[in-house]
């Protein structure tokens, strides 16, 4: 006990150690967002058909939630306990608005196609529920770390899926951006192969990936695979 | 009165809120698990959806529009604005229901502060705005899209309740079957994409 407090007194104020560690790689799998918690699975999914606005969506959530955090942790001895639902939502509606003007300004077309979806982070429970759950009782810095790991937990499946629609469907990868590559179909020859030798020239785009079900069953089937690997999730009721 | 019909028809199955926004997904998850929670939810956000967008069209041409009474473009408050006037609604609601129908409050229970967090209803405020409909499109819209919404909750609720009993593999049971079945529920409605609305509107 007595050591305890003592290293407790010695910490530094941005400590990386073991705990926040755990903070950062936790959500990445074993309490990812998406797959374990349930949270946040609103406002995002329909903007995975291609990667490059889930990219930045990614980022954008990543931005929002470690800051958010950050602030309401900051705040959270002086927030009366009434109102605190309405003290987060002005945290969260106010750091959206800043990426949404920031977004506007830097890449006005993948503003247009996120339309209302950044604007839709605000209710976004993972926010939310990070708020509720961790920076409400924990100290800043920590709950930074949170923020940011949940944000990289939620960016990695919505990655993850949208690399899978934009393969299967467009035969393409970063399509809208500078780095653009068709892999595979038949016009397939930007990246290593060429036009006359592509990748599986045979493959005609899977129009069912472009569809917004397509997306739900590439998470379901992601969950399959984790809970088959981490057995302690599966659902027992 | 044929434009009504138009637009809640086109919220309602063509471009239903969860199955092709997938907007209000995290309760719609969350509480489908009975048919019962799941109608008191879905009315719930009927009620409210059908309240909040007249409110906030009205706040975003009179008020933060360059037209408005202030004469200065403050769209960039249209987020927070928009979320105050949900959550107050939301309150408000709340308190009018417990006043005068206290049964209709302890069946909705804790269902009604959650509907703040619900994306749909800060979604439909939003694609009003970037859709520029007028008030009674708006109002078409919000009832639409919440009627909407309400189909495909108590559908997938009463779908996993008869899911209970089948054999599916241990991984998938639960979440990973519920975001299947939404998955073929969302190619279900695709079939209502034939529906004209046009064909009403000109009756």
């Amino acid at each position: 006990m007595a050591a305890e407090t003592a290293t407790k007194e010695k910490e530094p104020l941005l400590a990386f150690g073991k705990k926040e560690r755990t903070l950062l790689t936790d959500p990445l799998n074993d309490n990812n967002p998406i797959t374990v918690q349930v949270l946040g699975i609103c406002s995002a999914l329909a903007v995975t058909s291609l990667v490059v606005p889930s990219v930045v969506m990614a980022i954008a959530v990543i931005f929002v939630c470690a800051f958010s955090s950050l602030f309401t942790s900051l705040l959270r001895n002086y927030i009366p306990k009434q109102v605190r639902m309405i003290v987060q939502l002005v945290i969260i509606a106010t750091l959206v608005t800043v990426v949404e003007l920031t977004l506007r300004y830097l890449n006005f077309p993948i503003y247009k196609q996120l339309s209302v979806y950044i604007g839709l982070i605000i209710t976004n429970c993972i926010v939310m529920g990070r708020l509720e759950a961790f920076a409400m009782a924990n100290k800043p810095w920590r709950s930074f770390l949170d923020g940011v790991g949940n944000g990289l937990g939620y960016g990695a499946i919505l990655v993850m899926v949208a690399v899978i629609r934009e393969l299967f469907g467009k035969g393409s990868l970063f399509a809208g951006s500078g780095i653009e590559m068709k892999i595979i179909g038949a016009n397939a020859g930007y990246w290593i192969n060429t036009t006359e030798n592509a990748w599986f020239g045979w493959y005609a785009n899977n129009n069912l990936m472009v569809l917004p079900a397509a997306a739900m069953f590439i998470i379901g089937i992601l969950i399959w695979i984790q809970r088959s690997y981490n057995e302690k999730l599966v659902d027992i009721s | 009165m044929g434009e009504f019909f138009n637009i809640f028809i086109k919220a309602a199955f063509i471009e239903n809120l969860v199955l092709a926004y997938f907007l209000g997904m995290c309760s719609y998850l969350a509480v489908s698990k009975t048919v019962k929670t799941a109608f008191g939810l879905g009315l719930a956000v009927i009620f409210v959806l059908g309240i909040t967008m007249p409110i906030n069209w009205l706040i975003q041409e009179n008020l933060l529009s360059e037209g408005g009474l202030l004469g200065m473009d403050l769209t960039f408050l249209r987020l927070i604005l928009f979320i105050a006037v949900i959550a107050s609604m939301v309150q408000l609601v709340e308190m009018v229901v417990e006043k005068y129908s206290p049964s209709l409050y302890n069946a909705l229970g804790i269902f009604l502060p959650l509907i703040t967090v619900n994306c749909a209803i800060l979604g439909g405020s939003l694609f009003m705005v970037s859709r520029e409909y007028n008030l009674t499109e708006s109002v078409a819209f919000g009832l639409g899209g919440g009627f909407g919404w309400f189909l495909a909750i108590i559908a997938i609720a009463a779908i996993r309740e008869k899911i209970r009993y089948s054999n599916v593999p241990a991984p998938l049971r639960g979440l990973g079957m519920a975001f299947i079945i939404t998955g073929l529920m969302g190619i279900a409605f695709m079939s209502l994409m034939g529906i004209d609305p046009a064909a009403f509107a000109s009756n």
